[in-house]
């Protein structure tokens, strides 16, 4: 990476889950609905993704995603993020963005989330909706995370004036823990998930 | 050969009749005499399944069924496909197989066996669930989806629980003088070991003696307990309680000796029932009623 690129260079990966479900599951398939189809698309994916250098950045599409019930939704969204959090997941330093979520993905995932305590950024399938943080989040880090979606980027050295608050530094930091945002791992600069596509 | 009466009525509310008679007949190869059955809806139709599978392993031999004498019935269960699913549970007189063209019914009784089984089912009603929800019932566009949703978990429970096959069933009535609106009747049943017995081995310690069908129910239905320690199971019956809630519909869960429910103003079901006859396996019930026009859409 050349070091005044203010943009770094993340493996990006899209899986577009309708391509998984046709070939690792079954073409006759045509919904995310049952654990075990969801669990062979995890599984696909989670395959797929050892294939990336680290850190990557994985777009997971559900654009032509009809129906997601919510044990498929706990499987494809919910254990996804959850192996972020072991140390021996191949996927521990991948960050995801949930794309093309319709207004019916949005309950099933929206419950799974909050049962494991987890959030996620995610992008409406309409046109014109922007990026959302969904999942169980509190106050203080949806309002942070606002603002650095707002910012798309901040440079290490401009941190302190983006968030003088202290507090909100910490926030910053457990929201790149959480995978909702990305830090450079040697300039330190913020970069908001959106920013990275 | 012993003789259990099917009452003419066989329905969401008049099976435990059945069960009871069940319960009562010992001994011998069974009579189940339908010849009077009038009305017979989903619930009832896996009912009689379970009934028959009961006499079937008391005696040891397949008990006999006397076909209703009302052609009418007698073709609704041929085009929900009865008899197919009642082959090895009961011996039936020869009777017409459904065929494979277009009926009004909005699920046949449908095998749920294996998770190719739930993708099939939730394939095949959208389309006729698409019109009975939005014409019949004045649900929004969306319900289809919700709907869909429903079916899925609801059949998985199947899969997940009972160790066994089951079937699922679904369709429209208009309940004209009962209720002034149509009603969309969806039954899930299996003849595994019922919600206690899937339970038992993770949860029955901390109940102790109180350990019951009863207690099973309300573990699962109110508490979201499963017998998989993953913190993500269980929200099948949880989400399926919250989206018929929104409906104004009534689910119910029928194991062993007990029911629970959660029931609308409009029904009046007990929340919780103990000490019924016992079935085998586990049965979901499903009402969702016909939007009122003051409900909006």
């Amino acid at each position: 990476m050349e070091p005044h690129d203010p943009s770094p260079r993340l493996d990006a990966f899209t899986v577009d889950l309708r391509d998984v479900l046709d070939r690792n599951v079954a073409s006759l398939y045509s919904h995310l609905v049952t654990r075990p189809t969801g669990r062979a698309v995890r599984l696909a994916i989670e395959s797929q993704l050892r294939e990336l250098g680290l850190p990557a950045l994985s777009l997971v599409d559900l654009s032509s995603v009809a129906i997601l019930d919510y044990s498929c939704a706990d499987e494809v969204v919910a254990k996804l993020l959850l192996a972020r959090r072991s140390p021996s997941a191949p996927h521990r330093e991948v960050f995801f963005v949930f794309h093309g979520v319709r207004e019916h993905h949005r309950e099933p995932i929206l419950e799974v989330l909050e049962r494991h305590r987890l959030a996620a950024v995610t992008r409406a399938h309409d046109a014109g909706r922007d990026f959302e943080l969904l999942g169980t989040v509190a106050p203080e880090e949806a309002r942070i995370w606002a603002r650095l979606q707002l910012l798309r980027r901040v440079p290490a050295p401009r941190i302190e004036e983006a968030f003088p608050d202290p507090t909100e530094r910490l926030t910053l930091e457990g929201l790149a823990h959480r995978g909702l945002i990305f830090r450079h791992p040697t300039r330190g600069d913020l970069h908001a998930l959106s920013s990275l596509l | 050969m012993r003789v259990v009466e099917v009452p003419d009525t066989l329905d969401y509310r008049s099976v435990d009749r059945l069960l009871a008679s069940v319960e009562a007949a010992e001994g011998d190869r069974a009579l189940l005499d339908a010849r009077h059955l009038r009305w017979v809806d989903p619930v009832g139709m896996i009912g009689l399944l379970g009934a028959a599978r009961v006499l079937r392993d008391r005696s040891g031999a397949l008990p006999r069924l006397q076909p209703p004498e009302s052609s009418v019935v007698s073709g609704y269960l041929t085009r929900m496909g009865f008899f197919e699913a009642a082959t090895d549970l009961m011996e039936t007189p020869p009777i017409r197989r459904r065929g494979g063209g277009d009926s009004d019914v909005l699920l046949e009784l449908t095998t749920i066996a294996e998770n190719h089984d739930v993708h099939a089912v939730v394939d095949r009603v959208q389309e006729r669930a698409g019109a009975i929800l939005s014409r019949t019932l004045r649900y929004p566009p969306s319900a289809v989806i919700q709907f869909a949703v429903i079916l899925s978990e609801v059949c998985q429970n199947i899969l997940e629980h009972a160790d066994a096959p089951g079937w699922v069933a679904a369709q429209s009535y208009n309940w004209s003088r009962r209720l002034g609106r149509h009603v969309l009747i969806l039954a899930v049943g299996d003849l595994g070991r019922g919600f206690k017995g899937s339970l038992a081995s993770r949860h029955s310690s901390r109940f102790g003696e109180r350990w019951s069908d009863a207690t099973a129910l309300e573990a699962a239905f109110i508490h979201g307990l499963t017998r998989f320690p993953d913190q993500g199971r269980g929200q099948g019956i949880q989400q399926m309680r919250k989206q018929v809630r929104r409906w104004d519909g009534v689910i119910a869960v029928r194991s062993g000796t007990a029911r629970i429910a959660d029931v609308p103003d409009w029904e009046d079901l007990p929340p919780l029932e103990t000490n019924l006859p016992p079935m085998p396996g586990a049965q979901i019930t499903i009402l969702l009623p016909e939007r009122l026009p003051e409900e909006g859409r």
